[in-house]
């Protein structure tokens, strides 16, 4: 749950400590009509270890890179608060650098769960490679097959990178 | 029958490449047609760079073939606003030029020789062949029917209302501008359509540069978000949906930090916000879909709605806070005066002063897009019919975009794409419908085969459509307003939009073609008369031609980046001699140039102009110029015997009438712009003198004079002088009567 919750956080700088909390209330009130008496943290752990056991290796894999880009984004956030902005431009890039990768691995991790979220209801949390059978439904859903989904992800981070790089000075 | 063999070829798999290969002809030809429509500028006239901005442009463009890039980026011009220079290459938007660099790069690599001036006059033509493909591909996404794409293509090739800003020679940032905003909309579209990171990619690059060419991309950067926003108001968050948008705003707000103009307005300032708060709304709305997965709740869509509306309200104080607390500049004044239009005229006559900058007259509506304005609405009801994503989009940005156009005459040109879309939708529609299995016009009657048609007809009951009277009657009604259509673009085109306004065109009595070229006249005088450095000060309307034609420094230009230098021109303009020479002499002017258009009845002359001289100066000076004293009495505005001594005592006044008497007979002086009899007496001029005036007085050229050698002030020099001139003269004649005899 922690790295998910925060991984909201850097990219809407001002309002982030309002709208963790405002985005948890449905997460807390959410089980209440089902179980009245559960109280919220044990309903945090609830998804804590469903999350767990449902995402796949991959998956989490992808989680965590988002987790760390979290991290070098709000260190790099402090940073500019606390110390100064003065290299702005080299700021800037850094900061877009990790909010952009975040978002970009996000969207690739949309595109490639969705399909395996599916199969994991199904039964079995199979991650390895993802047969015909799973490709062709991602096809299905979001119309982005596997592959071709982890291209554009390395296509949005070469032009990110780049513009990163030039703007850095 | 002939209409077998059609059938022949339109069915079948043979029929399908038979129809690709005639779409890509016909787009082939509508491209050409959009091009060949935007010639006669060249045809009548010659090929030569257009009105004011274009000669900017043009200059900066020659800069850059002939210094290279990096000179140009770090172009610090000296030769403009003539004290403190510009810092050009970083106010600029570097996209067109770059453009048209490359272009002449790419040809000379391919050992084909074109001057740049070619290439400069004839890239808007050629851009907007490249916007009917744009258009097809962007209308072929809302609808299902091939027509439409069709159609919308031949709209946008022709309609005025593009064409005011893409003929040949117009070398603004609006040529290429707008064939990047209908790609970039239909990357757009293509990439919520599908969602995918590649497309989202595409779509923030050709927004980038579309960042770098133009400064309406403010008009991308907010209807995205607002696309966006809508949809999710509609509950229709979707992975797409994120992928897409999240994609482009990283990357596409990097791109447009790397344009030095742009720099990091993307963060700081107002216009920008909203994007940047739907970026925000979107992450916690995609971690609420995320929680959802885990907890099945009824409750969760309800609370959903309330976290993003408690979200977003806390996202609007935030932004009021910080604007008021100024870590976000404040809107810019153009984009106040989008919403309240009597902003500009109030707090920036700068602004109000351009004439595009005006509220937009109805009749201009029909003028520029025809019958397209009445297919308008009903194409946007045919998008609430099917209101899938890209119809809200359609929805959205017809009801932004015929708001703006109704504010500022600019803008018509961002809304002529979506009228074009919205028409074809329309006339596709109604034509799928009516030429069904009839032996109609084969370009539109061979959509009927497609597979997606058959469906839509058969949703609609063959109801009035078996007939043949009916068909007939409204598809010739429908071909003559499309004749009708094309007809008046035609006229339009040649008779509104083609004329240079560099060179003026009018008819002599006979009929004959009696071409006004004093413009070409006084600057090439300039560039032939007067030192490299002689600086020239005149209205800022004049300062790119005189830069790119005469090659002089000027005071003031076209970029108006500072009003305070503007209004010391105002001032000098509006002033008594006597205050204006300090000014002049100080800013080291020497050559004052006048437009003046009363002797031929050009109307969009310096005189006319004046009171917006007066009214920029009052704002900087309240106590020096005052607009109420060049009315009369009776608040008339007026250049006769009738007129203010301020007003006759003016600079302007003074050089725009200095001598003009002497063509008329006595007393008989009319000014034929306004209608005016002059008074007798020529004004006379103290501290300047006349240079040149041009074939037909439209320009006048003043050369300041130097301090007098004797240290006089120069009122009573040239008192002394008229004096002594005068008793001089008479001696002379007298002794020459003598000596003669």
């Amino acid at each position: 749950m922690a790295p998910k919750r925060s991984s909201a956080a850097p990219s809407s700088t001002s309002a982030t400590a309002t709208s963790t909390s405002s985005s948890t209330t449905p997460l807390s009130s959410g089980p209440r009509t089902l179980s009245a008496n559960s109280s919220v943290s044990e309903i945090a752990f609830h998804v804590w270890h469903q999350y767990l056991t449902t995402t796949s290796q991959r998956t989490l894999l992808l989680d965590a890179f988002m987790a760390f880009l979290v991290l070098v984004g709000g260190v790099q956030f402090a940073y500019c608060v606390l110390a100064g902005n003065y290299p702005f431009n080299a700021f800037l890039s850094g900061f877009c650098a990790a909010v952009g990768q975040f978002v970009l691995t996000a969207s690739l991790r949309m595109q490639t769960s969705s399909s395996e979220r599916t199969g994991a209801t199904g039964g079995s949390a199979n991650s390895g490679k993802g047969g015909k059978a799973v490709v062709a439904r991602g096809e299905a859903d979001g119309g982005v097959s596997h592959e071709r989904a982890f291209a554009d992800y390395i296509f949005g981070s070469l032009i990110l990178h780049f513009f990163c790089i030039n703007f850095i000075n | 029958m002939a209409e077998s063999s059609v059938d022949v070829l339109l069915k079948g798999g043979s029929g399908r490449s038979a129809r690709g290969l005639l779409r890509i002809i016909i787009l082939v030809t509508i491209a050409a047609a959009a091009v060949s429509s935007r010639l006669f500028s060249v045809i009548r006239f010659e090929s030569i760079i257009h009105e004011f901005d274009p000669w900017f442009n043009f200059r900066a463009t020659k800069y850059l073939v002939q210094n290279g890039f990096y000179e140009f980026w770090d172009w610090f011009d000296d030769r403009t606003w003539h004290p403190l220079g510009r810092v050009t290459g970083g106010t600029l938007y570097p996209g067109l030029m770059v453009t048209s660099g490359v272009i002449y790069h790419v040809l000379r690599f391919l050992t084909i020789p074109v001057d740049i001036r070619n290439i400069c006059v004839l890239l808007a033509p050629g851009f907007s062949g490249l916007t009917a493909l744009a258009m097809y591909l962007l209308t072929n996404e809302m609808s299902s029917s091939p027509s439409a794409g069709l159609l919308a293509a031949a709209f946008m090739g022709i309609t005025p209302g593009y064409i005011s800003r893409s003929v040949a020679g117009s070398y603004d940032n609006e040529a290429i501008a707008i064939f990047l905003l209908v790609f970039t909309f239909f990357l757009w579209i293509k990439a919520v359509k599908i969602g995918s990171i590649m497309w989202g990619a595409l779509t923030a690059l050709f927004y980038g540069y579309m960042v770098s060419a133009w400064g309406g991309y403010v008009f991308i950067t907010n209807l995205i978000p607002l696309h966006v926003f809508v949809l999710l108001c509609m509950g229709r968050y979707s992975s797409r949906l994120y992928i897409s948008y999240t994609t482009w705003y990283a990357l596409g707000t990097l791109a447009s930090m790397q344009i030095p103009f742009v720099g990091f307005l993307p963060i700081r300032n107002s216009d920008h916000m909203s994007a940047l708060g739907v970026f925000g709304l979107l992450q916690l709305v995609a971690f609420a879909e995320f929680v959802r997965g885990f907890i099945p709740g009824k409750q969760f869509q309800r609370l959903l709605t309330a976290s993003i509306i408690l979200t977003s309200g806390l996202a609007f104080v935030g932004l009021v806070v910080l604007t008021m607390s100024g870590v976000i500049a404040p809107w810019s004044g153009r984009f106040y005066s989008l919403w309240d239009t009597g902003y500009a005229k109030i707090h920036i006559p700068i602004i109000a002063s351009v004439s595009e900058h005006q509220p937009t007259a109805w009749p201009s509506f029909f003028f520029d897009l025809n019958f397209l304005i009445w297919l308008f609405p009903a194409g946007v009801y045919i998008c609430f019919r099917d209101l899938k994503d890209e119809h809200v989009f359609v929805i959205i940005y017809a009801v932004l975009s015929s708001y703006f156009a109704g504010v500022m005459v600019r803008l018509m040109l961002t809304l002529t794409p979506i009228v074009c879309v919205a028409a074809a939708l329309v006339l596709s529609y109604i034509l799928d419908i009516y030429l069904k299995a009839s032996p109609g016009p084969v370009t539109r009657g061979r959509s009927n085969e497609d597979p997606s048609d058959g469906l839509r007809s058969a949703r609609n009951p063959e109801v009035g459509i078996s007939s043949y009277f009916s068909k007939a009657v409204t598809t010739s009604a429908l071909i003559v307003y499309l004749l009708m259509f094309v007809a008046h673009c035609t006229w339009v085109t040649s008779n509104a939009y083609s004329s240079p306004s560099v060179v003026l065109a009018s008819r002599m009595p006979d009929g004959s073609q009696f071409i006004i070229d004093d413009y070409r006249e006084a600057y090439y005088w300039l560039r032939q008369n007067t030192p490299a450095n002689a600086k020239i000060m005149s209205w800022w309307d004049y300062g790119y031609q005189i830069g790119g034609m005469a090659d002089r420094p000027t005071l003031v230009d076209n970029n108006t980046w500072n009003n305070t230098h503007i209004a010391t021109v105002g001032k000098a303009m509006s002033s008594r001699e006597e205050v204006s020479y300090p000014i002049l002499r100080q800013h080291d002017v020497d050559y004052v140039l006048v437009v003046f258009g009363g002797l031929l009845g050009y109307s969009g002359d310096d005189i006319n102009k004046f009171l917006w001289m007066v009214r920029i100066a009052e704002g900087i000076w309240p106590d020096e110029v005052k607009e109420r004293d060049f009315f009369t009495p009776k608040g008339e505005y007026r250049v006769d015997d009738q007129a203010t001594p301020t007003m006759r005592n003016s600079l302007m006044y003074k050089t725009s009438y200095y001598n003009f008497n002497k063509l008329f007979p006595m007393g008989q002086a009319t000014d034929r712009v306004r209608g005016a009899r002059l008074p007798a007496e020529s004004p006379q001029l103290s501290t300047l003198e006349e240079a040149f005036t041009s074939e037909n007085w439209i320009i006048r050229i003043y050369k300041v004079k130097d301090l007098d050698n004797f240290g006089r002030d120069h009122n009573s020099a040239v008192a002394f002088d008229r004096g002594n001139k005068r008793k001089k003269a008479t001696k002379k004649k007298g002794a020459r009567v003598l000596r003669s005899e």
